[in-house]
């Protein structure tokens, strides 16, 4: 009978969990964007006329084929990220494309049409120098690869290779460049500093060296043009080949200076000089403009110019990709794919219409928040006038009555759109959404993403639709940048703006600067930022406001001064106030130091406390905290007996985590420390021997979330621990740091994970009554949503009456992985490095954001939709049936009238 | 900044005539336990514990007392302290008054290491609680070390007991003289793996006790059919997406 109801429970456990979304919802309350990464190389597909492929490989390591019309993906494929799935080299040859991976490490061969690999080789060991394709009598069959030491030589059509050669000399000759053209001769170019240049000429057929030659360095050749190059600047000579299987074009360009070129023409062994091009001065900067220039006579063609608008809050120019073309009527036409710093592809047509862009940087976002959109101008003049002080009666009445005039307004505005709108065909009514209509929705779905990215350019995204709505690029940036954005001013204090501020910190130095911004339209504050001459150790957030409600940033700086942001007096004399209750922590990891700090009131710091952990045992891999905008709806968990265990909710504690210097396996651990932020208080010490990183952490509420790789066992393993402070409640009203003398109760669990995980994040909701999920990204691309009930430390491993009770599930060592738990469905996200979650207006939803090279944004329901009627929800049959009701009780009331009365007559 | 530096200079050197003071202090202990050290397995050694309470709160420490620490595969830790003087007590409750805070460090120490000379390592470990609660409880503090896996002193810790301060005022000077310390010492857990052996034990159980009575599992459908009849119809009349029975069979 025992078993039947643990069954039952099992089931029902296990239906209760069970989400998933209905065929008919897919892409309703999510949608993802996919990115490729900085371009590095690129070529358009020309082999069929009306081809309109444009192939790219990036930095990211990914190589895609683009729609030049629409800028869409065709397909795109991910390899590893780090050096092993580097692309050295894209070749394109019809409907091939060779690929050098790793370099110099794989060899593939890819179908450009739907993206299929042909073949794939391993290649021998060595670093890679360059590749050519080779062709005999405009047969394109070969495909040569030089590496540091030998040449090989490969079939196109299946990848074996023909031949392969030791390069000669190989120790003192740099050999850099691999050239054919077409004549049965592979040339192998390589310098010797200083001294001269080797070429090496093979036979196609079976690899043997024909002849060798070697160049004395004449500088007489150099000057006889009477060119000068820029002071230290290395020239850079470009030329084409648009056939493999003949000569390049004579005519080649030398780039002199960084912005400088001279076009040249190579003619029975002399040189011509055809054109320069010096850098053009642009009075403005709003406008570039493109010419297309004849090579072979290096005049301008006329009626190719092309003037396109810079983004004013992008980058400038950095790489163009020409696509040129012949029109019917025999002239030139091209269009062009302009690449920036700020990663963005642009691909203009002529004459400079913008097709479409590509935000690439958003392959690369670091950190981001969630900023509530504004009201809408009626709401707020209503809010507002709470907001004022009362003065008067009289105009109090008159600004009620203006306002509810507005209104009206407002009203019959929409009330004559929706006519209008009715009138128009469905397909032409289209609400998209621009900054200027953007309000709060009822619920408090919708809202700004401020996404800030690696690059330096910060974006605003529609999280319902993923509209970009504003882009700023921060020039500037120091590319060991870290940031870290907060919010200061929520949208809550209208007339005030809300106030995103941007820390931009270099990691070397240790200087900052900051960035303030008006998250929902991404213009930058009229509020000056102060100057920070000093490297900043910390930055920390106050629950106090200015007189603007503006929250107060704390920085501090490397002499362990504080100062504040904004530093108005009315902050400082807050802080005065309050500067006894101000406390904060730095972490050293390379001397593993911990230390605790207070504010004094002349806001210099004293150091109240220390923690050292030795650096030579174990280095500090992972600090947190807890979200400040975490709310814990019960104190407690209601036990079997209906006694109450109460939950140990220390705002300020700190989950520290370790890993061990020594890696051997059987000595290796991680080490998760809970300390409390204020006191320095070690409140739990644990150790996970035979473990190694990396760790992901999640901290909340009164639990900690970890997971490490066992060595022992090899595999990944789930950790949990909560902290209860017992039956009873020390002191109910207020947590304090200082004092709460007893240590609490520290359970704990592990579980066994079948996956590796790239990253852990927990939901969160408004007033945190629903239960809360873990969000695990899968290496996979898949988004996990796994209950945290599954993650429960009194999971009991015999079934008792009370475990029963509690709805606690019998302790299994493996947690599974259900299908049905993805919220991504089949919208993999690649590479998923960070998972956002934001609150909503409803207490079950909440917002997911995923990102890495991919973007993802979803709504998650931990508990379910309870507060919420279902889509399919039948109003037409609960609405008939009520007035059936009503209906039949006033019918009935009749009824009995009239009997009572007939009774009476009786 | 020069401030600061004069400060950090004139802590230095108190900090230096203090530690010359311990290592007498250190010195005398170890005279009078080595006897003891002849019988146990583990010789215990000494460090100074160090507090400070100033009005300023500018940190002055002085010695407190001396923690004899024993190293083994149970750390164990004792505390020879003395009593406040006249003088101090009077400061303690004047920094109370203010609602200053009375610190106390101990040094880094390597627990472990056989030579004096390699357990000392620079630095201290500092903690605080606020003074006023160290007055309304009458000095009864709790105060925790804890080390490491290896054995090196990470952190200190000081509660007091009551830790609240309510303002209530310690008229008798008697109960500010001696020191009510609760002292331990404290290594870290070992945190629990996966406890897969239980459960497989437990789930060869049950496989058991199935094995010896097959009357019971064939039973059950033969039992409940109906129950499950009942449910399967009632599923299907009330939602015809919901799959059959055939799922729930599966789960049991």
């Amino acid at each position: 009978m025992a078993k039947l109801i643990l069954l039952c429970l099992k089931f029902i456990i296990l239906s209760s969990a069970v989400e998933a979304v209905f065929e008919d919802q897919v892409g309703k309350f999510d949608w993802r964007q996919e990115y490729v990464g900085k371009v590095r190389f690129s070529h358009f597909d020309t082999h069929v006329q009306s081809s309109k492929k444009v192939l790219l490989a990036t930095e990211n390591n990914v190589f895609a084929a683009l729609n030049t019309r629409t800028g869409e993906l065709f397909w795109r494929h991910v390899d590893k990220t780090g050096p092993e799935g580097n692309i050295d080299a894209l070749l394109q040859h019809g409907q091939d494309v060779v690929l050098v991976v790793g370099n110099g490490r794989l060899l593939r061969s890819w179908e450009i049409n739907v993206g299929g690999l042909n073949w794939e080789i391993v290649l021998d060991s060595g670093s890679f120098q360059s590749a050519c394709l080779v062709g005999q009598q405009d047969n394109v069959k070969h495909v040569a690869v030089l590496k540091k030491t030998v040449i090989s030589f490969h079939y196109l059509s299946n990848g074996h290779q023909k031949w392969i050669e030791n390069l000669p000399e190989s120790e003192t000759v740099d050999y850099q460049s691999v050239y054919s053209d077409g004549n049965g001769e592979v040339y192998a170019l390589g310098i010797v500093p200083h001294s001269h240049i080797a070429i090496v000429a093979y036979s196609v057929e079976d690899g043997e060296i024909i002849k060798q030659v070697t160049m004395i360095h004449s500088s007489s050749i150099k000057y006889s043009l009477g060119l000068e190059v820029a002071p230290g600047f290395h020239p850079v000579l470009v030329s084409t080949q648009p056939n493999p299987g003949r000569q390049p074009l004579s005519e080649f360009f030398l780039q002199l200076g960084p912005d400088y070129y001279q076009l040249l023409q190579l003619n029975n062994g002399q040189i011509v000089t055809l054109r320069d091009f010096k850098p053009y001065l642009f009075s403005s900067l709003q406008a570039s403009s493109l010419n297309l220039f004849s090579a072979e006579t290096g005049r301008r063609l006329l009626d190719t110019t092309l003037i396109f608008n810079m983004d004013p809050y992008g980058g400038k120019p950095e790489k163009l990709h020409v696509q040129a073309f012949l029109k019917k009527d025999d002239s030139v036409g091209y269009r062009v794919m302009v690449q920036t710093e700020d990663h963005t592809l642009t691909f203009i047509q002529q004459p400079g219409r913008v097709m479409w862009t590509r935000e690439e940087a958003l392959s690369d976002v670091v950190t981001m928040e969630m900023v509530d959109l504004p009201l809408t101008g009626t709401q707020a003049e209503l809010e507002g006038e709470f907001g004022k002080k009362a003065d008067g009666l009289m105009s109090m009445v008159l600004k009620r009555l203006s306002s509810q005039l507005i209104l009206l307004q407002a009203w019959i505005a929409h009330l004559w759109k929706l006519f209008y709108d009715a009138r128009k065909p469905r397909s032409q009514v289209k609400n998209e959404v621009t900054i200027e209509n953007l309000s709060r929705d009822e619920f408090n779905l919708q809202k700004m993403m401020v996404m800030v990215t690696a690059s330096g350019k910060l974006f605003g995204i529609d999280s319902k639709t993923g509209s970009i709505l504003w882009r700023h690029y921060l020039d500037n940036i120091p590319s060991n940048a870290a940031f870290k954005l907060m919010v200061q001013r929520t949208t809550a204090h209208f007339p005030h703006p809300p106030q995103c501020t941007l820390l931009i910190k270099d990691k070397d130095t240790g200087l900052a600067t900051l960035h303030v911004f008006n998250p929902i339209f991404g213009k930058k504050s009229h509020v000056s930022p102060p100057a920070l001459p000093q490297p900043i150790l910390q930055s920390l957030m106050l629950p106090l406001m200015d007189q603007d409600y503006a929250k107060v940033l704390l920085l501090v700086d490397d002499q362990y001064k504080v100062s504040a942001f904004p530093s108005t007096k009315n902050v400082l004399q807050q802080l005065q106030e309050m500067a006894s209750s101000i406390f904060f922590y730095l972490v050293d990891s390379t001397q593993g130091r911990l230390s605790g700090y207070r504010l004094r009131t002349d806001l210099s710091t004293e150091l109240i406390w220390e923690v050292v952990i030795p650096a030579e045992v174990q280095k500090i891999v992972s600090v947190k905290g807890k979200r400040p905008n975490e709310h814990v709806h019960s104190q407690g968990r209601v036990m079997g007996d209906r006694s109450v265990l109460y939950k140990y909710l220390n705002p300020n504690l700190l989950a520290v985590v370790t890993e061990s210097t020594d890696l051997h396996q059987e000595r290796s651990f991680v080490g998760i420390l809970l300390i409390d932020g204020v006191t320095g208080r070690i409140i739990h010490e644990a150790v996970q021997r035979k473990a190694r990183g990396p760790v992901h952490v999640v901290h909340s509420e009164n639990w900690v979330v970890y997971e490490y790789w066992s060595t022992k066992s090899r595999r990944n393993e789930f950790s949990v621990i909560e902290l209860y402070e017992g039956m009873e409640l020390y002191n109910s009203t207020v947590f304090s740091s200082l004092d709460r003398p007893h240590a609490p109760q520290v359970l704990q669990q592990s579980y066994i994970f079948p996956s590796y995980i790239s990253t852990l994040e927990a939901t969160l909701t408004e007033k945190g009554i629903t239960s809360r999920h873990l969000l695990i990204g899968l290496p996979s691309g898949g988004i996990l949503s796994l209950p945290k009930m599954f993650l429960d430390p009194r999971r009991p491993e015999i079934v008792s009456e009370q475990s029963r009770e509690e709805n606690l599930i019998p302790y299994a060592p493996e947690l599974l992985i259900r299908t049905e738990w993805f919220i991504n469905y089949n919208q993999t996200v690649s590479r998923v490095r960070g998972i956002y979650t934001a609150p909503s207006g409803l207490e079950s939803t909440c917002l997911v954001v995923a990102y890495g090279l991919d973007i993802y944004q979803t709504r998650v329901y931990p508990s379910k939709q309870f507060d919420v009627l279902k889509d399919d929800y039948d109003y037409m049959l609960i609405s008939s049936v009520l007035f059936a009701l009503f209906f039949a009780t006033m019918i009935s009331k009749r009824l009995a009238e009239v009997k009572l009365l007939n009774r009476a007559w009786r | 900044v020069k401030m600061a530096r004069l400060l950090q200079f004139k802590i230095a050197v108190v900090s230096t005539v203090l530690f010359v003071v311990c290592t007498n202090l250190v010195c005398c202990n170890n005279g009078r336990r080595v006897g003891d050290a002849m019988d146990t397995e583990f010789s215990g050694f000494s460090v100074p514990l160090e507090h400070s309470f100033e009005v300023d709160d500018v940190a002055k420490f002085k010695v407190r007392g001396a923690l004899v620490l024993k190293a083994g595969r149970e750390h164990s830790v004792s505390l020879t302290q003395n009593q406040l003087s006249e003088e101090d007590r009077a400061k303690l409750k004047e920094v109370a008054a203010v609602d200053g805070l009375y610190r106390i460090r101990v040094p880094r120490v390597f627990l472990q290491a056989d030579r004096q000379t390699e357990r000392q390592m620079d630095g201290y470990l500092t903690a605080f609680v606020r003074a006023c609660a160290m007055v309304e409880s009458h000095l009864s503090d709790v105060i925790a070390l804890y080390s490491d896996v290896s054995g090196y002193l990470i952190g200190v810790s000081i509660v007091t007991l009551p830790g609240a301060c309510r303002g209530t005022e310690v008229e008798d000077e008697v109960d500010l003289e001696v020191f009510n310390t609760t002292l331990s010492i404290m290594a870290p857990v070992n945190a629990p793996g996966p406890e897969t052996a239980l459960f497989l034990e437990r789930m060869e159980q049950e496989t058991e006790k199935k094995g010896k009575n097959p009357q019971e599992q064939k039973s059950f459908f033969a039992k409940y059919w109906y129950l499950i009849l009942g449910g399967a119809i009632f599923l299907m009349a009330t939602n015809s997406a919901q799959p059959p029975a055939g799922g729930e069979g599966e789960q049991s």
